[in-house]
């Protein structure tokens, strides 16, 4: 135990040694937290919209209007040719086209129908469907307004039936997307500090030389790991604090659950996270390699974690792999205990889990500590 | 138990793959001998050495050192030896103070006498103002100084010195092998390995390795005899150039 | 010449003497390209869903039925009251419930129209958006079905073009953003740390001091770095054109440009980051935790930055992955050449040489 403190005070002291390394670990997060919170939202908005009016009709610029009072649409232009139109969704001016046709308010008045022709860049596929949505109940609209206006008493045949679908947005009625981002973003913060800086750790001393001088004494292969586990355990939680602390300040993302019960979880978590990075650490001969590695987990942790994008959507087996992922775990849990209030008895499968990975891991990471080779 | 040497080799061997960088070498260091392990680059000191202290485990053979098997005792061996690598390992960015703190505490010497032998061993070399300077910033012949003194914190009976006064100056070469001769005094047995010559005539007995064999071992004046030279440099050559 | 010749290939001995190294810098890449180009979607499939029927008829169990069909939604739960919704939710595993008013089928009926409710976990609100918009369009669907019998008149048929990805495939998406992310971190991490590296070990000095130009030592130890990245480039490439149907409908000859111009982007920005950190340990955390997660938000690799606050879409102008998306999607997707694409192509070069000439600065001060 003794052995312990001294590990921990000389740990303690090189950390706060190290001025630039602190504001990498205190200062980037924070603003990155600060930033990027806003980015990471699937809301479509701001669609760029340009239209193509080859009719000139009251009835076709009635439409172009509807789209130009539109909020989710952004007007950039009236093209006199289709070939403009091409060329500007071609060079990414544009997302939306509209081709209103020639003789579009007299086929709609002699023919009883209209066409019209929409282009949509569709590189990004699910933000293309949603402004397929967006285009098509405004087109829908104004397809009612017309019905209203033309029907007369011979075509009152037969009313459509209709199903009305109320969508109810249960915990975040706004969709606010901070709300949801901020908690995770924390996490991956926390998660790449944590990583990292154990990553490095154990394999930095070994290219200095100075395990060699560690391994000769008598000190304990768990009470080592332990030693170096803990500064790094407090430092994760200080930087969790901090981010909290930030997330209600800065965005005033709500505490629904026990606070308590997030830093259980996240003590449980930080030995996960800990425990590979001190792997990685004892497994590789330089920082470079070790970095390597670290970076191949977090990218896969971070894009796999269904932060950014859902799990649900993966494939089976993808599914099985994001099992072993306990970056998964913490944003499931942060966010089940920050905006749902879920309870210990909520979260305890996910306590049990990563309790086991640490168990697991911090074994691995005590066995491949080698004093002697 | 009383008259058991220092150092006890019987064959030790080891093999990296195919390459056999030591080929079981057997040896005794007595108690309180200064026991100089000469040899080129190469020649397998290094390996040797780090079997000895418990590092690195012996492909095959023997080594009792202080009286423990390094092989199945080998944390009984750490806490009887004080070891100073060749490449500098004391913390660069602590300061000579908390490293002596440091390494004393991972050898769980109290508090009382942490704090006694740090005043006593900053008095000793005379660092009264540089005992909270980063080690960073010391000349390294001061490192080398104060890493010897971190070695010998916990009273080990053997110390294993590798190449201690590499890249020193000649004065604090001198000024370090006073401090060897007065640990030797004290009855501490002293094994180390340099590459300068005149060094291994200060030693009580030499060793000297080729290619992972003891080529020779005796008092520095019986090898000059046997090999009919004036000097440990000359009895070095001679051998080197015999293998080649 | 020749002295930077034997330092170039003594560079590269130096990386592919190691085995371990090279698995690490070429195995992971595919790994991750593999792994992701399957995994990272924003599509919906599977999602649980529990439903709560009230009405529990011919029409609601029709709709129940379609949903079931579908491969967006599986149905893992029936409820019996309002009040299990928030329960199941907590659990965190179903994140929408279907309510259906009493008296579905009637109301239809008799006054031509029926309530449903579409109760969604918004706490992730990107699912939650998506499922409901995937549920409303079932739900149309059912109501096209049950109005077949009745034309409408004056009616106003929209006709979609999907430009460039007409099945919407995330993966077209997702593939340039992947390429994009392994490029720069594999790049910027590699100089920062190789260079300083050298610091820390003294080694630098010694190679300053030695006939070779600070340049060329700097050149010398990217240079090997250069010719890795563009063979992680090929590789992903391929892998994107034979396994996941990425087309090329741009030059070739303008696609390895591009992707070399970016490298140089990222090695450069690697080499300024070595000049300023001290340690590998700094070098390393600025290079990771300073790129990772802004390469993977602010590019557009997952989130549009159109959609984006004005003030992001400013700062996204700094990050060079951003530039480098657009011109890979124009080229492979659109096939559109450097007429359209001069501007960010300009911007890139400009960073390169922005970064360099930091560095350059900042080393001069260095050894002044």
């Amino acid at each position: 135990m003794r052995t312990i403190i001294f590990l921990l005070v000389k740990e303690f002291k090189q950390i706060f040694r190290n001025k630039p390394m602190l504001v990498i670990i205190f200062m980037l997060p924070i603003i990155q937290l600060l930033i990027l919170a806003n980015a990471a939202s699937y809301e479509v908005r701001n669609i760029r919209f340009a239209a193509i009016d080859a009719d000139q009709t009251p009835y076709s610029r009635e439409l172009v209007s509807k789209f130009r009072a539109s909020a989710q649409f952004d007007f950039i232009a009236m093209y006199p040719s289709e070939k403009m139109g091409k060329e500007a969704v071609q060079q990414g001016t544009v997302d939306v086209v509209l081709h209103i046709p020639q003789n579009f308010e007299r086929d709609l008045q002699k023919e009883k129908k209209s066409q019209l022709l929409v282009t949509i860049n569709a590189i990004n596929g699910s933000a293309a469907a949603v402004e397929n949505i967006y285009v098509t109940s405004i087109i829908k609209d104004f397809n009612k307004t017309v019905q209203v206006a033309l029907r007369n008493a011979a075509d009152t045949a037969q009313k459509p039936k209709e199903v009305i679908a109320i969508p109810l947005f249960w915990f975040n009625p706004e969709l606010d997307y901070t709300t949801f981002m901020v908690p995770g973003i924390l996490v991956l913060l926390v998660t790449m500090v944590a990583l990292f800086l154990a990553g490095m750790n154990i394999v930095r001393e070994k290219e200095l030389g100075t395990l060699e001088q560690i391994n000769v004494t008598p000190i304990k292969k768990h009470e080592f790991i332990i030693g170096k586990l803990t500064p790094f355990w407090i430092l994760g939680i200080a930087e969790l604090m901090v981010g909290l602390v930030i997330a209600k300040i800065a965005f005033d993302i709500p505490m629904v659950g026990h606070p308590g019960l997030l830093f259980l979880f996240a003590s449980v978590y930080l030995l996960v996270v800990l425990g590979i990075g001190l792997y990685i650490s004892n497994f590789t001969e330089t920082q470079q390699q070790a970095m390597f590695l670290a970076w191949f987990f977090a990218v896969i942790f971070i894009l796999m974690s269904g932060l950014f994008t859902p799990i649900e959507s993966m494939p089976v087996w993808a599914q099985v792999l994001t099992e072993f992922n306990p970056v998964k775990y913490f944003v499931e849990v942060i966010r089940m205990v920050m905006l749902k209030g879920s309870s210990l008895k909520d979260i305890t499968p996910q306590l049990v889990k990563l309790g086991l990975y640490a168990l697991v891991i911090n074994a691995l990471a005590v066995w491949s500590y080698k004093k002697v080779s | 138990m009383k008259n058991d040497p220092a150092i006890h080799v019987e064959n030790l061997t080891k093999m990296f793959g195919d390459f056999t960088a030591v080929n079981s070498i057997s040896f005794q260091v007595g108690k309180g001998e200064v026991f100089g392990f000469l040899g080129a680059n190469g020649a397998g000191k290094t390996t040797a050495m780090k079997m000895l202290i418990g590092i690195s485990k012996p492909t095959s053979g023997q080594a009792r050192v202080a009286g423990f098997n390094v092989r199945t005792h080998a944390e009984e061996v750490k806490n009887s030896i004080g070891y100073m690598s060749q490449k500098f390992s004391l913390y660069n960015d602590l300061t000579i103070k908390e490293n002596i703190v440091f390494f004393g505490g991972i050898y769980g010497l109290p508090k009382s006498v942490l704090k006694e032998k740090t005043q006593a061993l900053v008095d000793e070399l005379g660092l009264h103002d540089h005992a909270d300077a980063l080690v960073r910033s010391l000349p390294l012949g001061w490192k080398q100084k104060v890493a010897f003194s971190v070695a010998l914190l916990h009273n080990p009976k053997i110390i294993f010195l590798d190449e201690p006064t590499g890249g020193v100056d000649p004065i604090t070469r001198r000024q370090f092998w006073e401090m060897i001769y007065r640990e030797a005094s004290k009855g501490v047995t002293i094994f180390v390995t340099t590459h300068y010559m005149d060094e291994a005539e200060y030693c009580d007995r030499v060793s000297i390795m080729v290619e992972g064999n003891i080529e020779a071992l005796d008092t520095p004046n019986k090898l000059k005899e046997r090999y009919q030279v004036g000097s440990m440099n000359e009895v070095f050559l001679k051998l080197a150039r015999n293998i080649e | 010449m020749k002295r930077f010749r034997g330092f170039v290939i003594k560079e590269f001995y130096h990386i592919f003497r190691d085995k371990r190294t090279l698995v690490i810098l070429f195995g992971m890449p595919i790994v991750q390209i593999l792994l992701f180009g399957y995994a990272v979607t924003n599509e919906i499939n599977n999602v649980d869903l529990a439903i709560l029927d009230k009405s529990k008829d011919a029409e609601t169990q029709k709709i129940i039925h379609d949903i079931a069909a579908s491969k967006y939604f599986k149905i893992s739960d029936i409820l019996e009251d309002e009040g299990q919704i928030e329960a199941i939710f907590k659990k965190g595993k179903v994140k929408a419930v279907l309510v259906f008013a009493p008296n579905f089928d009637k109301d239809l009926i008799t006054n031509g129209s029926a309530g449903v409710q579409i109760v969604t976990d918004a706490t992730e609100p990107n699912v939650a958006n998506s499922v409901s918009n995937y549920l409303s369009s079932i739900l149309q669907k059912y109501q096209t079905d049950i109005n077949k019998a009745i034309t409408i008149p004056y009616q106003i048929v929209p006709e979609t073009k999907m430009y460039y990805n007409p099945e919407l495939k995330s993966v077209f998406m997702f593939v340039p953003g992947i390429m994009t992310v392994i490029l720069m971190l594999v790049s910027a991490i590699m100089t920062s740390i190789s260079i300083t590296r050298e610091k820390e070990m003294g080694t630098m000095e010694i190679l300053l001091v030695s006939p070779l130009k600070p340049h060329q030592v700097i050149l010398g130890k990217v240079f090997p770095y250069v010719f890795l990245a563009i063979i992680n480039a090929i590789v992903i490439l391929a892998l994107g054109f034979f396994v996941f149907k990425m087309p090329v409908q741009g030059s070739y000859f303008l696609l390895a440009l591009e992707s070399i111009l970016f490298i140089f982007s990222a090695l450069s920005l690697g080499i300024l980051i070595s000049t300023i950190s001290e340690t590998q340990q700094t070098a390393m955390m600025t290079s990771l935790m300073g790129l990772m997660l802004p390469t993977i938000l602010l590019s557009g690799f997952i989130f549009p930055i159109s959609s984006m606050p004005v003030a992001l879409q400013v700062i996204s102008n700094i990050i060079p992955a951003k530039w480098f998306i657009i011109l890979i999607k124009g080229i492979l997707l659109k096939g559109v050449g450097i007429v359209v694409l001069w501007k960010e192509t300009v911007v890139l070069l400009f960073m390169i040489l922005l970064f360099i000439g930091v560095s350059i600065k900042k080393y001069k001060i260095r050894l002044e």
